[in-house]
């Protein structure tokens, strides 16, 4: 059903839809009203048979969805930002238990300093975790990866990430179209998990396993991984059988046919670029862009192919590999290796930061005339930055960095310096 | 693509004003987009809301910077940020308070303006009348409706009632009502003065 809703509100419909059996998380934002939704949903009884069980923190909400997951139970939880960081031990666990656990990471920045706004560093940061990691375009498609997550992680009985563009998405009002009980029920069957813990039928899961079978194990991850790559496909195409609309997939691409630039972004930010780009188009620029749903499993071949006939491309991203540059930018770097192309990176939006279509416009120009520096940062206060490193130089005790610049910036007079 | 910033103080529903125009105008068919500023949220803190309308999906993630139209729910605001920056050429001005442009010291900005685009409305006293708090939010969105013609007084209503139900789903209701027929009045006896 067609409806004017919230991007956590209709998440949390489309999680009711998926029939969990288990729903344990600890609120932080911008996540919180997902869980707040499901919470009052199993309370009055409308989802049901659904325990909803409050936990005392994220690493509870993680060690609980794998002690539920490898008793059998569809189990979900969502967290982000810091929460996700307090989980870390166990987010590891359940991937490396193969449990097929789906959790919302509503993307927000990681501190310090304190920030509540949106980028990708916390998802990101579990990149190399086992978790596969899907990104949401628009709340539509969220409410459609979710769905299809199920199936991906229990098919493959590994856990995925669902990550949405915390307040952008989360906090969004917009046209959403809720699936139906039956739509859902055809699309996803019940869990049958490849390992239970069942009294009956007694198992161990999570032995100590040494240097002899360690290898081969984690290896099995990463071929699941790769198996992944073919069925997210296969899922998205089931998909559009059952729901009508094209939802998922690993890449998509937009106007990308004779584009020579490319832009390469995940999430949210993808509307803005599109719209930066028709209006470049209709200049006449010849500019495309590449949308990476799956992040992990990383579709090197498909990225490789939606770039190969561009001349250059800039891969825009909400996160920052500090003393690097790019964190998704290394992967599509690394799938064109050999190819010649030239590759930009910018890093946008961290904490927050708005990425308006003006700055794309610039942005892009630059990278069409390949006029900017390899590794860019949109919109960054050149001034606020030399202001500080030029306080560093003259004096010994400079300060804390992060209230400098507020200071510096009028924002607040806590510093000491400025 | 029709583009609304809502400028208010945490507690009086800026962030529910705009999800309830998008919801209006979702019930006429239409594309909209409501989506808060994100700041912590205390009570009395100035607070941003937006909410963009069109025809078409609507795509842009960015903040309004060039709005259409401003809803003001407090005009105690004027003297702290500058909720007209980025206002487009003649565009609308709704504006929380019971007295005019010229006593509010907007005298300048009202002369150099289309007068048909401007209304003030007293929305507070009407939350007060009719729900027995001094909410605002609703009252002027429906004032925002009689002063732009955007969105119709009964989309503001079906919006009313999905959120809200029993008394104050009919306070809101009567608030907004009479805040449309008041600002309906005043943009006709305009016309005709």
């Amino acid at each position: 059903m067609l409806k004017q809703t919230e991007g956590s509100k209709a998440v949390a419909e489309a999680i009711a839809l998926c029939r969990p059996e288990v729903i344990c998380a600890y609120p932080i934002s911008p996540q919180t009203h997902i869980v707040e939704a499901l919470g009052e949903m199993v309370k009055s009884g409308e989802l049901t048979p659904c325990e909803f069980i409050n936990v005392e923190s994220e690493f509870a909400a993680m060690s609980v969805a794998i002690g539920s997951s490898a008793a059998g139970a569809r189990s979900y939880t969502a967290t982000a930002s810091q929460g996700l960081l307090f989980m870390v031990e166990a987010v590891y666990n359940a991937a490396g238990l193969g449990l097929p656990i789906v959790m919302t990471v509503a993307n927000r920045a990681i501190g310090a300093p304190i920030n509540i706004w949106n980028d990708h560093s916390d998802s990101l940061s579990q990149r190399d975790s086992g978790w596969m990691q899907l990104f949401a375009e628009t709340n539509q498609e969220a409410v459609d990866l979710h769905i299809q997550a199920f199936r991906l992680a229990e098919e493959l009985s590994m856990p995925v990430m669902v990550c949405m563009d915390g307040f952008i998405l989360t906090h969004a009002f917009e046209r959403v179209d809720i699936p139906s009980q039956e739509q859902v029920d055809s699309y996803l069957p019940p869990f049958d998990p490849r390992q239970v813990l069942d009294p009956a039928e007694p198992v161990s899961i999570g032995a100590m396993v040494g240097p002899e079978a360690f290898m081969e194990v984690k290896y099995l991850a990463h071929a699941k991984q790769m198996q992944a790559l073919g069925l997210i496909q296969q899922l998205a195409s089931e998909f559009r059988t059952t729901f009508g609309r094209d939802s998922g997939g690993l890449v998509r691409t937009y106007r990308a046919d004779d584009a020579e630039t490319m832009v390469v972004a995940m999430g949210s930010v993808l509307g803005t670029i599109k719209d930066t780009v028709d209006e470049m188009r209709d200049e006449g620029h010849k500019i495309g862009v590449l949308g990476i749903t799956s992040y992990r499993p990383f579709p090197q071949r498909e990225v490789r192919a939606a770039l190969q006939n561009c001349k250059r491309f800039v891969v825009l991203e909400k996160s920052l590999a500090v003393g690097m540059g790019g964190i998704a930018a290394t992967d599509v770097r690394m799938a064109v290796t050999g190819s010649g192309l030239k590759g930009f990176t910018a890093i946008a939006g961290l904490g927050g930061r708005a990425i308006p279509k003006a700055s794309l416009h610039r942005l892009f120009r630059e990278v069409e005339q390949e006029d900017l520096a390899p590794v860019t940062f949109l919109d960054l206060d050149r001034d606020a930055v030399n202001k500080q490193l030029e306080r560093e130089k003259q004096t010994r005790r400079s300060g804390p960095i992060a209230e400098n610049i507020l200071y510096d910036k009028g924002i607040s007079s806590t510093a000491k310096f400025g | 693509m029709f583009q609304v910033r809502i400028h208010g103080r945490g507690g009086q529903g800026v962030v529910t004003a705009t999800e309830m125009l998008s919801v209006a105008a979702f019930e006429e068919g239409r594309h909209a987009q409501a989506f808060p500023s994100f700041g912590s949220e205390r009570t009395g803190a100035p607070v941003v809301a937006f909410c963009r309308i069109d025809d078409k999906e609507i795509r842009l993630r960015e903040p309004i910077m060039e709005p259409d139209a401003l809803i003001i729910q407090d005009p105690t605001l004027l003297h702290q940020i500058d909720v007209f920056a980025g206002l487009k050429t003649n565009g609308y001005v709704l504006i929380n308070t019971h007295h005019s442009f010229e006593e509010i010291g907007l005298g300048d900005f009202a002369r150099g303006h289309p007068p048909e685009r401007l209304c003030t409305l007293a929305a507070t006293a009407l939350g007060l009348k009719h729900i027995g708090r001094p909410i605002p939010n609703m009252p002027l969105l429906a004032g925002f409706a009689a002063l732009s013609g955007l969105i119709r007084l009964e989309s503001v209503v079906k919006a009313i009632n999905q959120k809200f139900s029993g008394k104050i789903a009919e306070g809101n209701v009567a608030a907004a009502t009479e805040a449309y027929e008041s600002v309906k009045k005043e943009m006709e006896e305009r016309a005709h003065a």
